[in-house]
């Protein structure tokens, strides 16, 4: 990491470690690459490559440090278990952590726009087993992929066999063989090709594929809080991992309360006996520090955790711990106090998929579906609502139906409309009410226009109609008529 | 119609046995002198579980139901959870039924079972004035324990009851331990004598009732607080015969 010093990203930019007595190349940046620079070359030649190369010392040591610093940070923000892959990579566990941010996806495009953000250019995979997202992440065309578990093999078979973390001596000698690809290797039959190489081109084979598990090094930092309680007999049963979870929800708080700190998003992490790591991440909208909503929210996920054979560590830890405020609560007799609903919004928010809970609130848009905005549940009150000048229908239909309508051109209301093959004969009607586009926010709507219709029919019920263009002018639209809404 | 005491005190009575030594929880009156008459206790009982839903094809789309069930947690005065499955609720009509958005929490469940799930969390809290949920199936016992949950904390529940299909309505048949049942349909409206649209009017059927008789009410639909109101020409007295006249005016 060389920081603020790094040189502008045009300049050709070398590292250089030692290896024996050579100095060879150990990175390169694109400018460097562009001009024919590659690891592994020696300095001097580089140097007669390219006149201004900019040579500097690597910093092997540093660069972990930096990486320690990143796996921290994604532990905070992405998912409960996270291990740094030195020397370049980052390894996160998705399962329990997609869905506080809309799913893979969502969790890929967060994660590649803040990591571009503060100017680390990254690769990500998704992949079942982590042997294949390794090797998708690093020699996959795209700089994100998602592979499921069906299309993993047809993903992994184009690979190149570097991608399988072999050393470079097996991989020498299995492209002598004529085999470059995974799926090659994995088409070999396994007993000639261990008594050549070793178990160890098996085993990465096996871990790609998903055949044999791989465990995990957590990392570790040590500013977390955090409380472990380890089994001499394995445990299981749901009642039991819920005891002890309170039991250490009860020494979480007091370590946080003696540090003066509250949590605001608790990591249960249950080490199975197979060196498999399942965990539970419960975030809260305050501060939290009390055992008991503590307990509830952790203990209400506990049927996701698959015991497997028995777990023998428990560990809980807040992963983000911020200073807890006091507040004063109604003192007076007179005042009562506004309910606090933050703990059952913070139940309903760890067990609902992320974004589903939600206030809303007016925005600046006259367009129907874009004046509403949702907001966090528990912010500050608003205190504006929608304008009431227009009657709104309680039911929006999106996208709004096309519908058949008869109507006098420009302005006037249909006479009837036909939706859905019930025909309907217009009794009452308001309107127009004209709706621009908004130009600003789509090219498209630069002249745009709906007129909207509050209509009645014969029995009563009430239909919100819009018509694509004022009536007159061709180009505001194309004088079709939609249903968007019903009232009543 | 004159209370016989005897009677009034067995009630009570029967009340107190029912609620297994809670305190009475009260009731949130609709402000119309004819429909509290007909519902027992003069009043919507808060702390306990009603069913709304709409008439013909306010089954399906549930629009006139979901106004009136905004009415009624609009006339509370806390905060209110709103469970849905479907996404077509749009909030600016809430507003226009009394509703601040401020004070609104929607919770968008993947299915069913998670909005009982939720509605259930959201009674049992306590810290809420009305839990409202959009429910296609509503199984006896899941009502039973929602109307326990209601009791519990005396958060007044609504289930807005939706189907899929047309066909499907006919599972409001069906017994649920809910306190209260109506049905919302649109009637026309009275005609303005310029064009126009003037309130909404509705029929608004209370279908069952615990220890009390159906009745059904022509109604003009929520104002601005949420509140009901009777039609004027029924306020005032019937004018002309034809109109369509139903119990309201008895």
């Amino acid at each position: 990491m060389l920081g603020a010093s790094a040189p502008p990203p045009d300049t050709p930019l070398a590292l250089v470690g030692r290896e024996g007595r050579k100095r060879l190349i150990l990175a390169v940046n694109a400018a460097a690459r562009a001009e024919g620079i590659a690891p592994g070359m020696a300095v001097a030649r580089a140097q007669a490559l390219v006149a201004g190369l900019d040579v500097r010392d690597a910093d092997p040591a540093g660069d972990d440090a930096a990486l320690e610093r990143l796996a921290i940070w994604a532990l905070r923000r992405y998912s409960p278990i996270v291990a740094a892959d030195p020397p370049d990579g980052l390894r996160l566990d998705m399962a329990g952590a997609s869905h506080l941010l809309g799913g893979e996806e969502g969790f890929v495009a967060d994660l590649a726009r803040r990591l571009a953000d503060t100017g680390i250019a990254a690769r990500i995979a998704i992949a079942p087993t982590y042997g294949a997202a390794h090797g998708l992440a690093r020699f996959s065309r795209s700089p994100t992929i998602i592979v499921g578990p069906d299309g993993m093999e047809a993903s992994l078979a184009p690979l190149p066999i570097a991608a399988l973390r072999l050393d470079t001596a097996t991989i020498d000698a299995l492209r002598r063989l004529g085999i470059d690809s995974i799926g090659e290797l994995a088409a070999m039959p396994r007993a000639p090709m261990t008594l050549r190489f070793g178990p160890e081109v098996g085993r990465r084979l096996d871990q790609a594929y998903g055949r044999t598990g791989e465990p995990f090094e957590l990392v570790e930092a040590p500013e977390l809080i955090r409380v472990r309680r380890a089994f001499a007999e394995p445990i299981g049963a749901p009642e039991t991992l819920a005891r002890y979870t309170g039991k250490l929800v009860v020494q979480l708080c007091e370590e946080l309360e003696r540090q003066g700190l509250s949590a605001r998003r608790l990591d249960l992490l249950f080490t199975r006996v197979d060196n498999r790591i399942e965990a539970i991440r419960a975030g809260t909208a305050k501060p939290l520090r009390d055992v008991k909503r503590m307990t509830r929210l952790l203990c209400d996920r506990i049927e996701t955790v698959a015991p497997g054979f028995g777990i023998e560590l428990m560990t809980l830890r807040a992963s983000v711990a911020e200073p807890l405020d006091y507040r004063s609560t109604a003192t007076s007799l007179i005042d009562q106090a506004t309910p606090d609903l933050s703990d059952l919004v913070d139940t309903l928010a760890n067990r609902m998929a992320h974004g589903r809970l939600y206030r809303c609130a007016p925005t600046q848009s006259e367009v129907p579906e874009r004046s509403v905005a949702r907001i966090e549940p528990l912010a500050a009150p608003i205190g504006v609502s929608w304008p009431n000048d227009w009657p709104r229908p309680s039911r929006l239909l999106d996208p709004p139906a096309p519908v058949e309508a008869m109507a006098l051109l420009p302005d006037h209301p249909p006479a009837s409309f036909t939706w859905g093959g019930v025909r309907r004969r217009v009794k009452r009607a308001d309107g127009p009410e004209r709706i621009f586009g908004e130009w600003w926010v789509r090219d498209g709507e630069m002249s745009a226009v709906r007129d909207y219709f509050q209509v009645e029919d014969e029995a009563g019920e009430r239909f919100w109609l819009f018509r694509r263009g004022d009536g007159e002018d061709p180009g505001t639209g194309d004088h079709r008529w939609y249903l968007h809404g019903i009232f009543a | 119609m004159p209370v016989n005491p005897q009677i009034s005190a067995l009630r009570d009575k029967i009340a107190r046995i029912e609620s297994g030594g809670r305190r009475a929880r009260g009731v949130l009156p609709f402000g119309i002198e004819a429909v509290d008459r007909k519902v027992p206790g003069g009043g919507l009982a808060l702390g306990a579980l009603h069913e709304i839903a709409g008439g013909g094809n306010g089954a399906v789309h549930g629009a006139s139901a979901a106004l009136f069930a905004a009415g009624i947690a609009a006339r509370t005065s806390g905060q209110v959870l709103w469970c849905v499955t479907r996404r077509d609720l749009f909030a600016p009509s809430l507003a226009q039924a009394g509703l601040h958005p401020d004070r609104v929490i929607f919770a968008e469940a993947g299915d069913e079972k998670s909005v009982l799930a939720c509605m259930e969390e959201g009674l049992r809290h306590g810290g809420l004035s009305a839990v409202v949920g959009e429910l296609a199936r509503l199984p006896m016992v899941a009502s039973r324990r929602l109307q326990l949950c209601a009791e519990g904390s005396g958060t007044i529940a609504l289930a807005i009851r939706r189907w899929r299909r047309m066909t499907e309505a006919a599972d409001f048949g069906q017994p649920t331990a809910s306190m209260t049942r109506w049905r919302v349909s649109a009637l026309p409206s009275a005609p303005l004598p310029v064009p126009g649209i003037s309130r909404a009017r509705w029929l608004v059927e209370l279908i069952r009732a615990r220890a009390g008789d159906c009745a059904d009410f022509e109604l003009e639909a929520c104002d601005e607080q949420g509140r009901l109101a009777l039609p004027a020409e029924l306020a005032h007295g019937p004018v002309d015969t034809d109109a369509r006249r139903i119990g309201a005016a008895a």
